[in-house]
């Protein structure tokens, strides 16, 4: 399952839909080089889920939390080395908390998130501002969300 | 009067002890990047757990260094944040059971008023109000200082920190960390004018900042040029990148100065140790009249003197927290 996006507008519009289908315990991870657009996309499903901050990138900050109508988890562990240093920042609360999380460079933690997960590996197209976003994970999930965002 | 101050929003544990707000009788900091480099690559002291394994080592530190002892103190200030949670709970906690312990009053101290503070250090005659840049890996804030305590947040970035920006940059050409200060290096020896890189100043009518779209155009940039067989010369990128983050940076901090008639600019955090920009701050500041202020490279870092330097300030000037305040992660500048 693939979709191509066209310009920052069509992203941003996939975002937001995205975030307002989103629900509790949704673990959302993001793949994609530098300049991918991880941060830009949670910055509209962080719209979607009525999030009113700026929506920042955590890279530094490694976790960044927001209120919207519900608790948005957002990680970068772009930064980490090895995977024990999430256990000493106390990941696993977050994953099985009550919020939704959403993971920049996911898979550098792979095997540390629940399999119940969507990943969206992000792909630059020919054009400048081009993406194309490929959905995996946890199929039953993945049904419901393509179905209410009419993408299936 | 002497403050015991303990720093541990992020990355680095810090205890520092401090008096009268302006001088550093001790600033212990755990995680010197130099001691990184022996082990080869970069050992993050992110981890809360790091920081409660290393806090009473600093502090006992921090107190031998200044030759004082804990009956000595009058004061506790601790960053409340903004920071990660877990960290900043280790130093929270450790400063309440200092204050308790010792009966002696406590303050919470916003991270971001330490940077600027870190100027109260470096120059005793610095008073406000003043404009201040605070620019770091973690953050990027303009804010008008109108009094000690008295910050006003006018600007800060929509996406990434411009020392996050430098890191990300000196990656994709291939830089080890950090690679913040080694794109300065670069930058002097690079033809700043080699690539025309987007200014992004988002509008007119806002200070706020925006560093990701250049990130992305650096990366497109190298990308096309290797697509095309093109050579890469990294210096040139270097000097270019930080040509386009310093012209939004200098113009803005000297719009807002003088739209509020301040006749003195000060810049804080980690990448106030920028050569370029001090170079290109003073330049401007010789031609409009407005002296500009920044503190040494080590007091540019994280560190626990500035949160000491901060929390005598709001202290005398009638703040006071207490034993049940909580960490603020997402805590604002007012």
């Amino acid at each position: 399952m693939e979709i191509r996006l066209n310009s920052l507008e069509e992203t941003e519009e996939f975002g937001i839909k995205l975030g307002r289908s989103l629900r509790r315990g949704d673990i959302l991870c993001l793949n994609g080089d530098l300049g991918a657009g991880k941060t830009t996309l949670t910055k509209s499903i962080g719209l979607g889920l009525g999030v009113e901050e700026y929506i920042t990138s955590p890279t530094f900050a490694l976790i960044n939390q927001y209120s919207g109508r519900l608790p948005v988890y957002h990680f970068d562990v772009y930064r980490l080395e090895n995977v024990e240093e999430l256990f000493d920042l106390g990941f696993d609360e977050y994953f099985y908390g009550n919020g939704v999380c959403i993971i920049e460079w996911a898979d550098k933690i792979d095997r540390m998130i629940p399999k119940e997960r969507i990943v969206i590996d992000i792909e630059k197209g020919n054009n400048l501002n081009e993406r194309i976003f490929k959905f995996s994970g946890d199929e039953a999930r993945l049904d419901e969300l393509m179905k209410e965002l009419k993408l299936d | 009067m002497l403050t015991l101050a303990i720093e541990t929003s992020c990355d680095e544990t810090s205890c520092a002890v401090v008096k009268d707000g302006r001088e550093v009788l001790s600033n212990i900091i755990s995680s010197q990047i130099e001691i990184h480099k022996k082990f080869g690559g970069v050992v993050p002291e992110i981890a809360s757990r790091k920081h409660i394994e290393s806090i009473d080592n600093i502090l006992q530190e921090a107190l031998d260094t200044a030759g004082v002892a804990f009956k000595d103190i009058d004061l506790i200030s601790v960053t409340q944040g903004p920071g990660l949670v877990g960290a900043l709970l280790v130093g929270l906690s450790t400063a309440k059971a200092l204050a308790y312990a010792l009966d002696i009053p406590i303050i919470g101290v916003n991270h971001i008023e330490g940077h600027v503070c870190a100027n109260f250090i470096e120059h005793k005659e610095l008073e406000p109000p003043f404009t201040c840049l605070i620019v770091s890996g973690g953050h990027t804030y303009l804010v008008q200082a109108n009094g000690y305590t008295d910050y006003e947040l006018v600007g800060r970035t929509r996406d990434d920190a411009a020392g996050e920006a430098f890191d990300k940059v000196a990656r994709s050409i291939g830089l080890p960390y950090p690679g913040g200060p080694l794109i300065d290096k670069l930058a002097k020896i690079g033809n700043k004018e080699a690539i025309d890189f987007p200014r992004v100043v988002i509008d007119d009518h806002t200070y706020d900042f925006s560093f990701s779209g250049l990130k992305t155009a650096v990366l497109n940039h190298l990308n096309q040029a290797k697509q095309k067989g093109e050579e890469i010369i990294i210096e040139d990128v270097a000097a270019s990148f930080q040509q386009a983050v310093l012209d939004v940076l200098v113009d803005k901090t000297f719009r807002l100065a003088k739209e509020r008639n301040s006749d003195k600019i000060v810049i804080a955090g980690g990448v106030a140790a920028n050569k370029g920009l001090r170079t290109m701050m003073e330049e401007r500041g010789k031609k409009e009249g407005i002296r500009i202020y920044y503190p040494s490279r080590i007091l540019c870092t994280d560190n626990a003197a500035m949160i000491g330097s901060a929390g005598y300030f709001n202290y005398i000037n009638g703040k006071v927290s207490d034993l049940g305040m909580n960490v603020m992660p997402n805590l604002d500048i007012k």
